[in-house]
Protein backbone atom coordinates (compact mmCIF):
# COMPACT_ATOMS: atom_id res chain seq x y z
CA UNK A 1 0.00 0.00 0.00
CA UNK A 2 1.49 3.33 -1.21
CA UNK A 3 1.29 6.24 0.94
CA UNK A 4 -0.96 9.02 0.45
CA UNK A 5 -1.78 11.50 -1.36
CA UNK A 6 -4.25 9.50 -3.44
CA UNK A 7 -2.55 10.19 -7.12
CA UNK A 8 -5.45 11.78 -7.74
CA UNK A 9 -5.10 14.43 -5.20
CA UNK A 10 -1.63 15.62 -6.88
CA UNK A 11 -3.34 15.45 -10.20
CA UNK A 12 -5.93 17.64 -8.86
CA UNK A 13 -2.91 19.99 -7.39
CA UNK A 14 -1.27 20.01 -11.15
CA UNK A 15 -3.98 20.68 -12.99
CA UNK A 16 -4.78 23.95 -9.93
CA UNK A 17 -1.19 25.41 -10.47
CA UNK A 18 -1.59 25.46 -14.21
CA UNK A 19 -5.58 26.57 -14.26
CA UNK A 20 -4.50 29.56 -11.57
CA UNK A 21 -0.81 30.59 -12.14
CA UNK A 22 -0.01 29.33 -15.89
CA UNK A 23 -3.37 30.17 -17.94
CA UNK A 24 -3.65 33.58 -17.26
CA UNK A 25 -0.41 34.19 -18.67
CA UNK A 26 -1.19 31.95 -21.93
CA UNK A 27 -2.94 33.66 -25.09
CA UNK A 28 -4.58 32.58 -28.55
CA UNK A 29 -3.38 28.94 -29.47
CA UNK A 30 -1.15 28.26 -26.18
CA UNK A 31 -4.06 28.93 -24.06
CA UNK A 32 -6.18 26.53 -26.17
CA UNK A 33 -3.58 23.62 -26.06
CA UNK A 34 -3.10 24.09 -22.33
CA UNK A 35 -7.04 23.94 -21.59
CA UNK A 36 -7.40 20.97 -23.58
CA UNK A 37 -3.99 19.89 -21.29
CA UNK A 38 -6.51 20.61 -18.40
CA UNK A 39 -9.09 18.94 -19.32
CA UNK A 40 -6.85 15.59 -20.17
CA UNK A 41 -5.36 16.05 -16.04
CA UNK A 42 -9.15 16.37 -14.91
CA UNK A 43 -10.04 12.95 -16.93
CA UNK A 44 -7.32 11.29 -15.28
CA UNK A 45 -8.24 12.24 -12.05
CA UNK A 46 -11.56 11.37 -12.60
CA UNK A 47 -10.33 7.76 -13.72
CA UNK A 48 -8.00 7.58 -10.85
CA UNK A 49 -10.98 8.28 -8.61
CA UNK A 50 -13.66 6.07 -9.93
CA UNK A 51 -12.02 3.32 -12.38
CA UNK A 52 -11.37 0.53 -10.21
CA UNK A 53 -14.69 0.38 -8.56
CA UNK A 54 -16.83 0.50 -11.73
CA UNK A 55 -13.69 -2.05 -13.38
CA UNK A 56 -15.09 -4.47 -10.53
CA UNK A 57 -18.51 -3.68 -11.31
CA UNK A 58 -18.85 -3.92 -14.48
CA UNK A 59 -16.39 -7.61 -14.56
CA UNK A 60 -19.05 -9.07 -11.76
CA UNK A 61 -22.30 -7.90 -14.50
CA UNK A 62 -20.08 -9.71 -17.29
CA UNK A 63 -19.21 -12.64 -15.31
CA UNK A 64 -23.14 -12.78 -14.69
CA UNK A 65 -24.38 -12.69 -18.16
CA UNK A 66 -21.55 -14.94 -19.67
CA UNK A 67 -21.13 -17.59 -16.50
CA UNK A 68 -17.56 -17.19 -16.43
CA UNK A 69 -14.52 -15.47 -15.36
CA UNK A 70 -12.04 -13.94 -17.12
CA UNK A 71 -10.01 -10.09 -17.60
CA UNK A 72 -12.28 -7.37 -18.37
CA UNK A 73 -10.99 -7.02 -21.77
CA UNK A 74 -11.64 -11.06 -21.99
CA UNK A 75 -14.97 -10.98 -21.09
CA UNK A 76 -15.78 -7.79 -23.28
CA UNK A 77 -14.59 -9.38 -26.47
CA UNK A 78 -16.87 -12.68 -25.59
CA UNK A 79 -19.59 -10.04 -25.20
CA UNK A 80 -18.99 -8.78 -28.62
CA UNK A 81 -18.65 -12.08 -29.62
CA UNK A 82 -21.94 -13.11 -28.83
CA UNK A 83 -23.68 -9.85 -30.25
CA UNK A 84 -22.05 -10.48 -33.37
CA UNK A 85 -23.27 -13.65 -33.69
CA UNK A 86 -26.98 -12.80 -33.13
CA UNK A 87 -26.85 -15.35 -30.11
CA UNK A 88 -27.46 -12.04 -28.05
CA UNK A 89 -30.12 -9.67 -28.28
CA UNK A 90 -31.28 -7.00 -26.42
CA UNK A 91 -33.89 -9.17 -24.89
CA UNK A 92 -31.47 -10.84 -23.66
CA UNK A 93 -31.71 -10.61 -19.60
CA UNK A 94 -29.83 -8.38 -17.93
CA UNK A 95 -27.83 -7.64 -21.06
CA UNK A 96 -29.42 -3.80 -21.77
CA UNK A 97 -29.13 -2.77 -18.26
CA UNK A 98 -25.52 -3.95 -18.19
CA UNK A 99 -24.68 -1.81 -21.32
CA UNK A 100 -26.31 0.92 -19.79
CA UNK A 101 -24.48 0.89 -16.35
CA UNK A 102 -21.30 0.40 -18.31
CA UNK A 103 -21.60 3.55 -20.36
CA UNK A 104 -23.21 5.93 -17.59
CA UNK A 105 -19.57 4.77 -15.90
CA UNK A 106 -17.86 5.78 -18.85
CA UNK A 107 -18.67 9.16 -19.16
CA UNK A 108 -18.37 9.65 -15.80
CA UNK A 109 -14.77 9.64 -16.72
CA UNK A 110 -15.07 11.02 -20.02
CA UNK A 111 -17.09 13.85 -20.65
CA UNK A 112 -19.63 14.47 -17.22
CA UNK A 113 -20.76 17.64 -19.00
CA UNK A 114 -22.12 15.64 -22.22
CA UNK A 115 -25.81 17.15 -22.37
CA UNK A 116 -26.80 13.27 -23.38
CA UNK A 117 -25.38 11.96 -20.15
CA UNK A 118 -26.35 14.86 -17.65
CA UNK A 119 -30.30 13.75 -18.95
CA UNK A 120 -29.85 10.43 -18.45
CA UNK A 121 -28.27 11.42 -14.82
CA UNK A 122 -31.32 13.77 -14.07
CA UNK A 123 -33.73 10.49 -15.49
CA UNK A 124 -32.57 8.14 -12.70
CA UNK A 125 -32.66 10.46 -10.06
CA UNK A 126 -36.46 10.68 -11.34
CA UNK A 127 -38.63 13.35 -10.17
CA UNK B 1 -18.43 24.43 -54.96
CA UNK B 2 -19.22 26.67 -58.11
CA UNK B 3 -21.69 24.66 -59.42
CA UNK B 4 -23.79 24.88 -55.58
CA UNK B 5 -23.27 28.09 -56.43
CA UNK B 6 -24.88 28.17 -59.52
CA UNK B 7 -27.63 26.14 -58.51
CA UNK B 8 -28.93 28.41 -55.91
CA UNK B 9 -26.79 27.15 -52.95
CA UNK B 10 -25.63 29.89 -50.88
CA UNK B 11 -21.40 29.58 -51.23
CA UNK B 12 -18.40 31.75 -51.43
CA UNK B 13 -17.12 32.67 -54.53
CA UNK B 14 -14.37 30.74 -55.94
CA UNK B 15 -11.97 33.40 -57.27
CA UNK B 16 -9.21 30.69 -58.45
CA UNK B 17 -8.62 27.50 -58.28
CA UNK B 18 -4.61 25.92 -58.02
CA UNK B 19 -2.93 24.58 -61.08
CA UNK B 20 0.33 23.12 -61.45
CA UNK B 21 1.96 26.17 -62.33
CA UNK B 22 0.94 27.46 -58.38
CA UNK B 23 3.53 25.44 -56.80
CA UNK B 24 0.97 25.47 -53.96
CA UNK B 25 -0.51 22.38 -54.36
CA UNK B 26 -3.89 21.48 -54.87
CA UNK B 27 -6.43 24.13 -53.76
CA UNK B 28 -8.44 26.83 -54.48
CA UNK B 29 -8.69 30.87 -53.16
CA UNK B 30 -12.53 32.25 -52.17
CA UNK B 31 -13.90 34.82 -51.16
CA UNK B 32 -13.89 35.80 -47.79
CA UNK B 33 -17.67 35.28 -45.88
CA UNK B 34 -18.51 37.02 -42.68
CA UNK B 35 -20.34 35.55 -40.64
CA UNK B 36 -20.05 32.59 -37.27
CA UNK B 37 -19.47 29.13 -38.19
CA UNK B 38 -18.47 27.87 -34.50
CA UNK B 39 -21.54 25.94 -33.34
CA UNK B 40 -21.86 27.31 -29.76
CA UNK B 41 -21.39 30.63 -30.81
CA UNK B 42 -24.49 30.20 -33.25
CA UNK B 43 -26.41 28.52 -30.97
CA UNK B 44 -25.95 31.43 -27.80
CA UNK B 45 -25.33 34.57 -30.12
CA UNK B 46 -27.37 37.43 -29.19
CA UNK B 47 -26.90 39.00 -32.25
CA UNK B 48 -28.56 35.47 -34.20
CA UNK B 49 -31.42 35.19 -31.84
CA UNK B 50 -33.67 36.06 -34.26
CA UNK B 51 -32.63 33.78 -37.11
CA UNK B 52 -31.68 30.84 -35.11
CA UNK B 53 -35.64 29.77 -35.33
CA UNK B 54 -35.21 29.81 -38.91
CA UNK B 55 -32.58 27.89 -40.00
CA UNK B 56 -33.83 23.91 -39.78
CA UNK B 57 -35.95 25.03 -42.28
CA UNK B 58 -33.33 26.81 -43.87
CA UNK B 59 -31.32 24.03 -44.10
CA UNK B 60 -33.85 21.88 -45.55
CA UNK B 61 -34.07 24.41 -48.17
CA UNK B 62 -30.85 24.26 -49.48
CA UNK B 63 -30.35 20.51 -48.79
CA UNK B 64 -33.08 20.34 -51.41
CA UNK B 65 -31.21 22.91 -53.54
CA UNK B 66 -27.99 20.80 -53.22
CA UNK B 67 -29.85 17.30 -53.89
CA UNK B 68 -31.16 18.95 -57.15
CA UNK B 69 -28.24 19.63 -58.95
CA UNK B 70 -28.00 17.27 -62.07
CA UNK B 71 -24.67 15.00 -61.69
CA UNK B 72 -24.23 15.75 -65.17
CA UNK B 73 -23.55 18.88 -64.36
CA UNK B 74 -20.94 17.44 -61.81
CA UNK B 75 -17.48 16.48 -61.55
CA UNK B 76 -16.86 12.02 -60.87
CA UNK B 77 -17.35 11.38 -57.39
CA UNK B 78 -17.65 8.79 -55.95
CA UNK B 79 -20.54 6.33 -55.03
CA UNK B 80 -21.61 6.43 -51.40
CA UNK B 81 -23.36 3.36 -50.45
CA UNK B 82 -24.75 2.41 -46.70
CA UNK B 83 -23.73 -1.38 -46.68
CA UNK B 84 -20.09 -0.26 -48.19
CA UNK B 85 -19.53 2.68 -45.73
CA UNK B 86 -20.94 0.11 -42.79
CA UNK B 87 -18.17 -2.69 -43.45
CA UNK B 88 -15.50 0.28 -43.85
CA UNK B 89 -16.36 1.45 -40.21
CA UNK B 90 -16.38 -1.89 -39.29
CA UNK B 91 -12.98 -2.97 -40.54
CA UNK B 92 -11.69 0.81 -39.05
CA UNK B 93 -12.92 -0.53 -35.88
CA UNK B 94 -11.83 -4.00 -35.58
CA UNK B 95 -8.37 -2.58 -36.26
CA UNK B 96 -8.48 -0.23 -33.21
CA UNK B 97 -9.21 -3.78 -31.33
CA UNK B 98 -10.57 -2.57 -28.49
CA UNK B 99 -14.04 -4.24 -27.93
CA UNK B 100 -16.73 -2.20 -27.90
CA UNK B 101 -19.83 -3.90 -27.23
CA UNK B 102 -22.44 -0.76 -28.13
CA UNK B 103 -21.15 -0.74 -31.27
CA UNK B 104 -21.36 -4.30 -32.24
CA UNK B 105 -25.43 -3.72 -31.55
CA UNK B 106 -25.41 -0.19 -33.89
CA UNK B 107 -23.58 -2.34 -36.56
CA UNK B 108 -26.34 -5.07 -36.47
CA UNK B 109 -28.75 -2.41 -36.01
CA UNK B 110 -27.96 -0.51 -38.95
CA UNK B 111 -26.97 -3.51 -40.68
CA UNK B 112 -30.22 -5.21 -41.17
CA UNK B 113 -32.26 -1.59 -41.81
CA UNK B 114 -29.72 -0.61 -44.06
CA UNK B 115 -31.63 1.31 -47.30
CA UNK B 116 -31.29 -0.04 -50.66
CA UNK B 117 -28.47 2.03 -53.04
CA UNK B 118 -30.96 4.62 -54.41
CA UNK B 119 -31.35 4.13 -57.87
CA UNK B 120 -30.47 7.29 -58.95
CA UNK B 121 -28.15 8.55 -56.57
CA UNK B 122 -27.81 12.54 -55.95
CA UNK B 123 -25.21 14.75 -55.01
CA UNK B 124 -24.64 14.36 -51.36
CA UNK B 125 -22.34 16.73 -49.18
CA UNK B 126 -21.94 14.24 -47.11
CA UNK B 127 -20.44 17.02 -43.72
CA UNK B 128 -24.04 19.19 -43.80
CA UNK B 129 -23.44 20.20 -39.91
CA UNK B 130 -23.76 22.81 -37.45
CA UNK B 131 -19.85 23.95 -38.03
CA UNK B 132 -19.74 24.05 -41.83
CA UNK B 133 -21.90 26.39 -42.47
CA UNK B 134 -21.05 30.41 -41.87
CA UNK B 135 -24.41 32.43 -40.58
CA UNK B 136 -25.29 35.57 -40.25
CA UNK B 137 -27.94 37.33 -38.68
CA UNK B 138 -29.75 36.93 -42.12
CA UNK B 139 -29.29 33.43 -42.11
CA UNK B 140 -26.96 30.80 -43.77
CA UNK B 141 -24.75 32.57 -45.75
CA UNK B 142 -22.42 29.76 -47.32
CA UNK B 143 -22.28 26.24 -46.86
CA UNK B 144 -18.41 25.00 -46.52
CA UNK B 145 -16.25 21.88 -46.49
CA UNK B 146 -17.58 20.24 -49.81
CA UNK B 147 -14.37 17.34 -49.83
CA UNK B 148 -16.73 14.70 -48.44
CA UNK B 149 -19.30 14.89 -51.02
CA UNK B 150 -20.63 11.97 -52.96
CA UNK B 151 -23.34 10.29 -55.45
CA UNK B 152 -25.62 8.85 -52.68
CA UNK B 153 -28.74 8.77 -50.61
CA UNK B 154 -30.38 12.44 -49.95
CA UNK B 155 -31.30 11.14 -47.07
CA UNK B 156 -27.74 11.03 -45.53
CA UNK B 157 -27.57 14.71 -45.05
CA UNK B 158 -30.47 15.33 -43.16
CA UNK B 159 -29.41 12.31 -40.98
CA UNK B 160 -26.39 14.12 -40.37
CA UNK B 161 -27.05 17.45 -39.34
CA UNK B 162 -29.55 16.01 -36.83
CA UNK B 163 -26.89 13.37 -35.34
CA UNK B 164 -26.79 14.05 -31.53
CA UNK B 165 -22.78 15.24 -31.72
CA UNK B 166 -23.70 18.27 -33.63
CA UNK B 167 -26.83 19.61 -31.30
CA UNK B 168 -24.21 21.17 -28.98
CA UNK B 169 -25.53 20.94 -25.88
CA UNK B 170 -29.02 21.60 -27.20
CA UNK B 171 -30.17 18.12 -26.85
CA UNK B 172 -34.01 18.92 -27.53
CA UNK B 173 -33.38 21.02 -30.56
CA UNK B 174 -31.97 17.52 -33.52
CA UNK B 175 -30.92 19.89 -35.98
CA UNK B 176 -27.74 21.33 -35.16
CA UNK B 177 -28.89 22.42 -31.57
CA UNK B 178 -31.38 25.30 -33.49
CA UNK B 179 -34.02 23.27 -34.98
CA UNK B 180 -36.55 20.63 -35.34
CA UNK B 181 -37.07 17.95 -37.45
CA UNK B 182 -40.27 18.85 -38.59
CA UNK B 183 -39.18 22.41 -39.80
CA UNK B 184 -35.97 20.55 -41.50
CA UNK B 185 -38.33 18.13 -43.27
CA UNK B 186 -40.87 21.32 -43.95
CA UNK B 187 -37.99 22.98 -45.45
CA UNK B 188 -37.06 20.26 -47.24
CA UNK B 189 -39.98 19.47 -49.13
CA UNK B 190 -41.27 23.22 -50.12
CA UNK B 191 -37.72 23.59 -51.24
CA UNK B 192 -38.54 20.87 -54.18
CA UNK B 193 -37.21 17.86 -52.20
CA UNK B 194 -39.15 14.55 -51.65
CA UNK B 195 -40.70 13.83 -48.81
CA UNK B 196 -39.02 12.83 -45.71
CA UNK B 197 -40.46 10.06 -43.51
CA UNK B 198 -38.70 9.68 -39.68
CA UNK B 199 -37.87 6.40 -40.09
CA UNK B 200 -35.15 6.96 -43.00
CA UNK B 201 -34.45 10.20 -40.92
CA UNK B 202 -33.47 8.32 -37.92
CA UNK B 203 -31.67 5.60 -39.58
CA UNK B 204 -29.33 8.03 -41.02
CA UNK B 205 -28.89 9.62 -37.45
CA UNK B 206 -27.81 6.56 -36.32
CA UNK B 207 -25.50 6.08 -39.21
CA UNK B 208 -24.36 9.50 -38.01
CA UNK B 209 -23.39 8.79 -34.03
CA UNK B 210 -21.39 5.37 -35.36
CA UNK B 211 -19.82 7.49 -38.17
CA UNK B 212 -18.78 9.98 -35.78
CA UNK B 213 -17.81 7.59 -32.81
CA UNK B 214 -15.13 5.55 -35.35
CA UNK B 215 -13.92 8.61 -36.80
CA UNK B 216 -12.94 9.65 -33.24
CA UNK B 217 -11.70 5.98 -32.29
CA UNK B 218 -9.40 6.09 -35.45
CA UNK B 219 -8.06 9.11 -33.93
CA UNK B 220 -5.93 7.19 -31.23
CA UNK B 221 -4.57 5.44 -33.79
CA UNK B 222 -3.34 8.57 -35.46
CA UNK B 223 -2.56 10.70 -32.23
CA UNK B 224 1.49 9.21 -32.71
CA UNK B 225 1.72 10.94 -36.16
CA UNK B 226 0.66 14.13 -34.63
CA UNK B 227 2.54 16.68 -33.29
CA UNK B 228 -0.25 17.61 -31.12
CA UNK B 229 -1.37 14.03 -30.09
CA UNK B 230 -2.78 15.61 -26.85
CA UNK B 231 -6.12 16.36 -29.07
CA UNK B 232 -6.35 13.43 -31.14
CA UNK B 233 -5.91 11.62 -27.83
CA UNK B 234 -8.49 13.43 -25.81
CA UNK B 235 -10.97 13.16 -28.99
CA UNK B 236 -10.48 9.39 -29.05
CA UNK B 237 -12.12 9.74 -25.39
CA UNK B 238 -15.25 10.79 -27.06
CA UNK B 239 -16.05 7.71 -28.24
CA UNK B 240 -18.47 7.33 -25.46
CA UNK B 241 -20.51 10.02 -26.19
CA UNK B 242 -21.92 8.34 -29.01
CA UNK B 243 -22.23 5.55 -27.25
CA UNK B 244 -24.85 6.93 -24.60
CA UNK B 245 -26.51 8.92 -28.09
CA UNK B 246 -26.62 5.26 -30.09
CA UNK B 247 -28.03 3.29 -26.82
CA UNK B 248 -30.71 5.82 -26.72
CA UNK B 249 -31.49 5.14 -30.19
CA UNK B 250 -31.51 1.28 -30.11
CA UNK B 251 -32.16 0.87 -26.66
CA UNK B 252 -33.66 3.31 -24.79
CA UNK B 253 -34.25 2.59 -21.02
CA UNK B 254 -37.27 3.51 -20.68
CA UNK B 255 -38.98 0.70 -23.17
Amino acid sequence: MQDLPHPAQLVAGVADFLKREILPLTEGARSFHLRVALSALDLVRRQLSLGAESDTAEAQRLEMLLGRQGSLEDLNRALCDLIASGEFTLATPGLKDHLWATTMTKLAVDQPSYASYRRELEQEAGP
Amino acid sequence: MRAAGAAGVPSPTVLHVLGPEDGLGSGFIMDRVSGETIPRKILRDEALATVRPLLARQAGEILARIHAIPTSALPDLPLSSARRELGELQDTYRQDGQPRPVFEFAFRWLEDRAPADPINPCLVHGDFRNGNLIIGPDGIRAVLDWELATFGDPMRDLGWICTPSWRFGAMDKPVGGFGTRGDLMAGYEAGGGAPVSLEALTYWEVFGSLRWGVYCLKMLARSSTSDRPLERLMIARRVSETEIDLLQFIAPRDT
